[in-house]
C-alpha cells in the first residue's frame, strides 16, 4: 500500500497541496434476511476505493475513485488538488488543522469468533429458528429477522507522516414482529428497532444476544399492543428503557455536540445547534445525575475504533459532567476554530472524524456518546414512582433543527400506577425541549442496566453518509413529560 | 462513465459466466461532484467516480445477490459465484415466479453533456452568486450546487437488455440571519437550467423577512405549505402505503378502500417514470419498462405500483416497472411521483386566509402512524402568520403531528405549478403544487 499512498501524497504535494492524506478502504458486508420462514435476503457485497483529501491555497479539495491504479492515484489527487483550488475563490480564512498528527499503528477490532468464518447455514438457522418461535404466537402476521456482519480494513497516510492500518469487524442481529388488525399496524423488536442491535465484535455478539430465546416474547408483546389502550395524553413521570433513551442521547445530545454543526457546516441540511460556543463549560445542559461522555475505546460499542479519519486516536472525554457542558465532539480544523473562541479548550481534536467509505470525505461523527450509568435498579426506579409511564424501543423520532423540540413514540409502554407496572399502552409518543427534557431526569440506573446500544444508520453530510455510532445508556426517569401526542 | 458498450461488455460477461438457472445483472456507474458551502465559505468540495455490479443468481425458487465495485474479468466471475453460492445456501421461496421476460422499453433522453462535464469552478461561481447576496444584506449562506452524470444496465439470462444515461444537477441553500433564515432550491437535467442567483434571492429575501419572529400556541391552524412540504406529504405517502407489498401484507391506508374516496377531490397522484421534466427512468431495477399508474385520481384510491415479484402473487396482475434493486425488502416503491397542480397562486392563497400558518419547508418528517398516514416533523427556513389575507409577522417554528390523508382531505386550494422538489431517497424529484389546508395540527413549538 505503502507505494500508492506516497504516490498520492507525492502528487498532492507537487500539485500545490500544503497538506495531503489518502484513505484506501476495503468493505465487506454480508446481510442476511428471513420474513416468514422464507430467507428473502442473502447477499454478500464487497466495496473497494480510495480518496484523496487536500488542502490547497488555503482550501480543502477531496476526489475519490474504485480503481487503485498508479496513473488514476495521479489523476484522482491532481483532481482534488483542483478542485481545492476551486473552493479557494469561496472563502473568508485559510483552514488550520492544529498541530501535526503524526502516527504510525495498526488497529484490529477484538473479537473472539471471526463472523466471515462461521457458516452461512448456522446463521440462517438461528434466523428461521427465531421467525418459527415468533410465529408460533397466534395473531403474528409478519416476522423479520435480520444479520449483518461487516469487516472494513482501511489505511490512512497523511502528509504529515502518518501511516494507519485498521481493521474494524461488526456483528448485528434483529427480529420485528407485526401483528396487525383493520388500521392498526402493532411491532415489537429485539433486542432494538430499526433493523438490529449491532457492535464491534464477532459471531459472539450473535450467540449472547440469543435471538431464538426471545422471540416469543417479542411476538406476544405485539399480538398484545393490538389490543391494548391508546397511550393517554397527559403531562407525567417518564421512565424510559435503555433502547429508547439511547436514540434520545443520540439525537438531543449526540448531534448538537458536533462541533462542525455548532460552526455551521450543517446548516443547510441537518441545521445547527442550540449548544453554541458561548455554553461551553458553563451551560446547564442536565440535572446533576446526567453525565455524558464521547467514547471511542468501549469494546463492542459500535462507535469504537483505534483512530478516525483523519488519522487521530479514538479516546473517551467528558461531554456532560453532572449536568454541565463541557465538550464538544471535534475535527482538527472544528479543534483549532474552538480555540479562537476558548484559548482554554483542548488543542487536540477528539477524534470523531469518520467517512461513510472511501468516497466521502470525513465529517464529525458521534463514536459511542454515552449516559453514564447512577446507582438505581429498574424494580427500584418503578416501586419509587407513584404516577407515570414507563416507554421502550423506539418507533418513531423527530428533532428541530437545533435539537431542542423533539418527539419519540415508542413501540411498548406500561402505565406505572403506585409503584408497580399496570396496563400495556400502544402508540405511545413523548414531546419536550432538549435542556427541560435533561434537567427533569432524577434517576438513572446502575451499571447492572447499562448496555451500549448500536445505531448503524445515521445520515448526515452531502453527499449523504450513513454513520455506525454506539450509545451507552441505563433506563432512566424523567418528571413532567408531555406524552400521548397522537390523536387517536 | 463507462458508456452502453462497457456496460454491455459486463452484463455479457457476468452472464457468460453463470451457471445458474436464472441470473440477472444490473450495473450502475456514478460521476458525481459537489460543492458545499456554509458561512458564506466554500467547505467541502468532492468528487466521485464509481460502478456497481449487482448479480442475482436463482437456482430453481432459492435466490442469492452479490455486489462488487472491481470490474475486472475475474472479480466479474467472482462476483457471479458469490451470489450462486449465496442462492446454494437458501431455501427455496415458493412464491417466487421467474425473472422478467424482455419487453419493448421507449427510450427517454434524460442525459446533458453541459452537466456531466461541469466544472468546480463553474459551481464555485454559481455558490459565488448566493454568497455574495448574503453577504451583501449581513447573513450567512450555506448549502450545496451538485451535478452526477449516471449510467444504468440491467440484463438478465431471459433476454432484457436495457440502458439509461443520465444527468442531475441541483443546487440549494439555506441563508440564516441573527434570528431569520430563508431556503431556495432548484433542480434540472441541465445545469444550465439551473438559476444560482435566483436561488439565493429568494432564500435572502426569505431570511429577511422572517427576522425576528414570535412565538404562537400550538393548535388547528389554516397553512399554507409551499411545494417542498407537499412534496414531503406526497413521498410518505408512496413510502407507506402505494407500493402492492405493504398493500398484500395489509399495511397501507389503501387496504379495503380501492374505489373510494381517500382524500379530497382536488387530490390527483400519480407516478411517471417517463416524464422528461425531472430525472426519468425508463424502466426498473428488474429491466422493466415503467408505466404511468394514476395511484390516487381526484381523491379515489386507484392502484398501487408492482414488480415481478408482487405482481405474481396476485392473479392477471403485471409488474408496473417499479422494482428497486434486489434484495429489496420494502417492496416496488412509486419514485417518480407527481400530485396534479390547481390554479390558485401562494398570493391568492394568503389573499383568502382570514388566520392563518405559511409554511415554507418541513424538517426531519417521520410517521407516528403509517396506517393512519400520522407523521410529524417541524417548520424551517420561514414561517408566517397570516391574519386577515396578510402575512403580519414571522413565527417560532412549530412541530405538527398531522394525518397526510387528513391534510388532503381539507385541501381548499392548489398551487397554479407543480414544481419539481427533492424529497426522499438520493436523487428522487417529487412535482408539487403549493397547497392551502384547513385544520392543519401543531403540537409544538421550539425557541427560534
Amino acid at each position: 500500500m505503502r507505494e500508492y499512498t506516497d504516490r498520492a501524497l507525492d502528487t498532492a504535494q507537487s500539485g500545490g497541496a500544503t497538506y495531503a492524506d489518502i484513505r484506501i478502504v476495503r468493505r465487506e458486508n454480508q446481510d442476511i434476511g428471513v420474513k416468514n420462514g422464507i430467507v428473502q435476503t442473502l447477499t454478500l457485497d464487497e466495496d473497494f476505493g480510495f480518496g484523496v483529501r487536500v488542502i490547497a491555497n488555503g482550501a480543502w479539495g477531496f476526489a475519490s475513485s474504485n480503481r487503485l491504479t498508479i496513473d488514476e492515484i495521479d489523476r484522482v489527487a491532481a483532481r482534488a488538488v483542483e478542485i481545492a483550488m476551486a473552493s479557494a475563490r469561496v472563502k473568508e480564512a485559510d483552514v488550520n488543522l492544529g498541530p501535526p498528527e503524526v502516527h504510525v499503528d495498526t488497529y484490529r477490532t477484538p473479537f473472539e469468533i471471526d463472523p466471515f468464518e462461521v457458516s452461512l447455514e448456522e446463521k440462517i438457522e438461528v434466523l428461521l429458528t427465531a421467525d418459527k418461535e415468533a410465529r408460533a404466537v397466534s395473531g403474528v402476521a409478519i416476522a423479520q429477522g435480520t444479520m449483518g456482519f461487516l469487516r472494513e480494513t482501511k489505511t490512512f497516510a497523511s502528509s504529515e507522516g502518518s501511516f494507519i492500518e485498521q481493521t474494524i469487524v461488526e456483528s448485528g442481529l434483529g427480529i420485528t414482529v407485526r401483528a396487525i388488525a383493520e388500521g392498526e399496524v402493532q411491532q415489537r423488536s429485539y433486542p432494538n428497532s430499526f433493523g438490529r442491535h449491532q457492535g464491534t465484535a464477532g459471531y459472539e455478539f450473535i450467540r449472547a444476544w440469543d435471538l431464538p430465546g426471545h422471540a416469543r416474547q417479542t411476538a406476544e408483546e405485539a399480538v398484545a399492543l393490538l389490543s391494548a389502550p391508546q397511550c393517554p395524553s397527559a403531562t407525567t413521570t417518564l421512565i424510559l428503557d435503555g433502547p429508547q433513551l439511547a436514540l434520545q442521547v443520540h439525537e438531543s445530545c449526540g448531534h448538537p455536540i458536533e462541533l462542525d454543526r455548532v460552526f455551521g457546516t450543517e446548516a443547510a441540511f441537518a441545521g445547527t445547534s442550540f449548544l453554541t460556543p458561548e455554553k461551553y463549560g458553563t451551560y446547564r445542559y442536565g440535572s446533576e445525575v446526567v453525565n455524558l461522555v464521547s467514547d471511542a475505546i468501549t469494546p463492542t460499542g459500535l462507535g469504537t475504533y483505534g483512530y478516525d479519519d483523519e488519522g487521530v486516536p479514538g479516546q473517551k472525554t467528558d461531554i456532560v459532567r453532572e449536568g454541565v457542558f463541557v465538550g464538544y465532539l471535534t475535527s482538527r480544523e472544528s479543534a483549532s476554530q474552538l480555540r479562537t473562541i476558548h484559548p482554554d479548550a483542548p488543542e487536540r481534536s477528539n477524534g470523531t472524524m469518520r467517512a461513510d467509505g472511501w468516497n466521502r470525505v470525513p465529517i464529525i461523527r458521534m463514536n459511542n456518546v454515552s449516559l453514564m450509568p447512577g446507582d438505581w435498579s429498574l424494580d427500584d426506579l418503578i416501586a419509587d414512582t407513584d404516577d407515570g409511564v414507563y416507554m421502550l424501543t423506539n418507533k418513531s423520532w423527530s428533532i428541530d433543527d437545533r435539537r431542542l423540540n423533539f418527539q419519540f413514540g415508542t413501540e411498548l409502554a406500561y402505565e406505572v400506577k403506585s409503584g408497580k407496572l399496570g396496563r400495556m399502552l400502544k402508540n405511545a409518543t413523548y414531546t419536550g425541549i432538549t435542556p427541560e427534557f435533561w434537567g427533569n431526569c432524577d434517576a438513572v440506573c446502575n451499571a447492572d442496566h447499562w448496555n451500549v446500544w448500536g445505531t448503524a444508520n445515521c445520515g448526515k453530510g452531502q453527499p449523504g453518509q450513513r454513520a455506525h455510532t454506539g450509545h451507552g445508556t441505563a433506563p432512566a426517569r424523567f418528571r413532567n413529560v408531555q406524552i400521548g401526542v397522537m390523536k387517536a | 462513465m463507462l458508456g452502453e458498450a462497457r456496460l454491455r461488455t459486463i452484463v455479457e460477461a457476468v452472464l457468460g459466466a453463470a451457471t445458474a438457472d436464472q441470473t440477472e445483472v444490473l450495473v450502475t456507474t456514478q460521476d458525481q461532484a459537489l460543492t458545499r458551502f456554509a458561512m458564506n465559505t466554500i467547505h467541502q468540495n468532492v468528487a466521485e467516480t464509481d460502478v456497481n455490479v449487482r448479480v442475482r443468481s436463482i437456482l430453481g425458487k432459492r435466490i442469492g445477490v452479490a455486489t462488487g465495485n472491481d470490474i475486472t474479468d475475474a472479480a466479474l466471475t467472482e462476483l457471479v459465484r458469490n451470489a450462486e453460492t449465496a442462492a446454494g445456501f437458501q431455501q427455496e421461496n415458493p412464491e417466487f415466479r421467474s425473472l422478467p421476460e424482455p419487453n419493448p422499453i421507449q427510450p427517454v433522453n434524460a442525459y446533458v453533456e453541459s452537466t456531466a462535464a461541469c466544472s468546480p469552478e463553474t459551481r464555485a461561481e454559481g455558490v459565488g452568486s448566493i454568497v455574495r447576496q448574503a453577504k451583501a444584506n449581513g447573513l450567512e449562506a450555506s448549502g450545496a450546487f451538485s451535478t452526477s452524470a449516471n449510467e444504468l444496465f440491467v440484463g438478465n439470462s431471459l433476454g432484457v437488455r436495457a440502458y439509461h444515461a443520465g444527468t442531475t444537477a441541483n443546487v440549494m441553500t439555506v441563508v440564516m440571519g441573527e434570528t431569520g433564515s430563508g431556503y431556495g432550491s432548484e433542480a434540472a437535467q441541465d445545469v444550465a437550467g439551473l438559476d444560482p442567483t435566483e436561488v439565493g434571492r429568494i432564500a435572502v429575501e426569505k431570511a429577511v423577512r422572517s427576522a425576528d419572529p414570535v412565538k404562537i400556541e400550538p393548535g388547528e391552524y389554516t397553512v399554507i405549505l409551499e411545494e417542498s412540504a407537499v412534496a414531503n406529504m406526497v413521498f410518505f405517502l408512496g413510502y407507506l402505503g402505494l407500493g402492492a407489498l405493504s398493500v398484500q401484507e395489509k399495511r397501507s391506508f389503501m387496504n379495503d378502500r380501492f374505489g373510494e374516496a381517500i382524500t379530497g377531490d382536488a387530490i390527483t397522484i400519480r407516478d411517471n417514470g417517463l416524464d422528461p421534466r425531472g430525472f426519468p427512468l425508463p424502466f426498473d431495477f428488474e429491466g422493466v419498462p415503467r408505466q404511468q399508474v394514476s395511484l390516487i385520481e381526484n381523491g379515489i384510491a386507484r392502484s398501487v405500483v408492482y414488480d415481478s415479484f408482487t405482481a405474481g402473487r396476485e392473479e392477471g396482475k403485471a409488474s408496473t416497472g417499479h422494482a428497486l434493486a434486489a434484495p429489496n425488502a420494502l417492496g416496488p416503491i412509486p419514485i417518480h411521483l407527481a400530485m396534479s397542480p390547481g390554479s390558485a397562486s401562494i398570493d391568492e392563497m394568503i389573499a383568502s386566509t382570514e388566520r392563518g400558518i405559511w409554511v415554507t419547508r418541513f424538517h426531519y418528517t417521520n410517521p407516528v402512524h403509517p396506517v393512519k398516514t400520522i407523521f410529524t416533523g417541524m417548520t424551517r427556513d420561514g414561517t408566517f402568520l397570516i391574519e386577515n389575507g396578510k402575512v403580519t409577522k414571522p413565527l417560532k417554528n412549530l412541530r405538527f403531528t398531522q394525518s397526510i390523508l387528513g391534510a388532503f382531505e381539507n385541501v381548499e386550494a392548489l398551487g397554479r405549478e407543480a414544481k419539481p422538489v427533492q424529497a426522499g431517497f438520493g436523487n428522487i424529484v417529487t412535482f408539487a403544487p403549493a397547497a392551502k389546508i384547513r385544520g392543519f395540527r401543531f403540537t409544538g413549538t421550539t425557541d427560534f
